[in-house]
């Protein structure tokens, strides 16, 4: 399997499971559940430094360096276009540059489901000052096609809510939109367990973007080695090419010949 | 003296005051962080020209976990 890489904006990667890097024990937690799950790709938030705060405070960078790792910095928390737009503005200067985002604008703090209207404009505006842009988006395959049209790298549909691991709710969505994007489609929020990654990449996904399902796991460095498993898996079951389901017409995988007779008594 | 909007709290600051100094006051140099003041990115080669002004909103962020 070694080549078949996850092509992003023209860069070849090998993991196909993105992860988050909030909501762990520690920096020590966070690390050792990055390299369990063997991600490349690992999304940041862009927050407001603690001013006063103590010179020699841990820090994420030292934890999970940007030599080691490809940061996808995010706009997590931003409910309109501007200031996602300001947030990453301010992301690429923080990264000396670097242009790969995660785009989300968010609709409602109960839901957090994604504002589609604020997301399309804020995407404009960045595809055209160079982003390369990663977007989270509803699972509506008109709206995954526009995103897609302005320029995006990657479409981000939900499986389910953010951080709700309730799983693939709406596979059928998801296959229209693969039907209809030829960039890569990344589940992003949703999913709970392994199974649930190996579902996505069964139906065709090209990779999973992930936080809470490792973080909150009880075992969060076991959770993540069962992701990795789990998206590997999913991804070779999908190019396997899977045998057609045949309901009510039963199969037998042993021999039909050459057994033994019934004893009559 | 001039007032600043720092991450959303006021600070009184000695004018004339340079991003860089004001940087260097809280102890900042040389972290990695991303400055944007009204609304526009300060690129760090230029936090020694720009001098801070009376009402000026300062935003200081870094990267933090998150998904």
């Amino acid at each position: 399997m070694s080549n078949d890489n996850l092509i992003i904006g023209g860069k070849a990667y090998n993991s196909r499971l993105l992860v988050g890097t909030g909501k762990y024990k520690d920096f020590a937690e966070t690390r050792a559940a990055l390299d369990a799950s063997g991600a490349e790709i690992v999304t940041v938030a862009i927050r407001r430094t603690n001013l006063g705060q103590n010179a020699n405070e841990p820090n994420l960078l030292d934890a999970v360096p940007m030599s080691k790792f490809t940061y996808l910095p995010n706009t997590a928390g931003c409910y309109t276009a501007d200031d996602a737009v300001r947030t990453l503005r301010l992301a690429r200067e923080l990264l000396d540059g670097h242009s790969l985002v995660k785009l989300e604008v968010l609709g409602d703090p109960q839901s957090l489901y994604p504002n589609v209207i604020e997301t399309l404009a804020a995407a404009k505006t960045l595809v055209a000052e160079g982003f390369q842009v990663m977007v989270y988006t509803s699972d509506d395959p008109i709206v995954a096609k526009q995103l897609e049209d302005i320029g995006c790298v990657a479409i981000m549909p939900l499986a389910s809510l953010i951080g709700s691991g309730m799983g693939i709710l709406n596979p059928w969505n998801l296959q229209l939109i693969m039907d209809r994007v030829s960039v890569p489609v990344i589940v992003d929020a949703g999913v709970g367990t392994a199974s649930d990654a190996a579902i996505a990449m069964e139906l065709g996904c090209d990779g999973v973007l992930m936080n809470t399902a490792i973080a909150c796991a009880q075992n969060p460095v076991l959770m993540a080695s069962a992701m990795k498993k789990g998206v590997e898996a999913g991804r070779e079951a999908y190019l396997s090419g899977r045998m057609p389901r045949k309901l009510y017409s039963a199969s037998p995988s042993s021999p039909t010949a050459g057994i033994i007779s019934s004893v009559r008594s | 003296m001039i007032s600043v909007s720092i991450n959303g709290t006021a600070k009184a600051l000695a004018a004339p005051i340079s991003v860089a100094e004001l940087l260097q006051q809280m102890e900042l140099t040389g972290k990695r962080i991303a400055l944007e003041r009204n609304g526009e990115i300060v690129p760090r080669s230029q936090f020694a020209q720009q001098t801070l002004a009376d009402g000026d909103q300062l935003e200081i962020v870094g990267a933090v976990g998150g998904g």
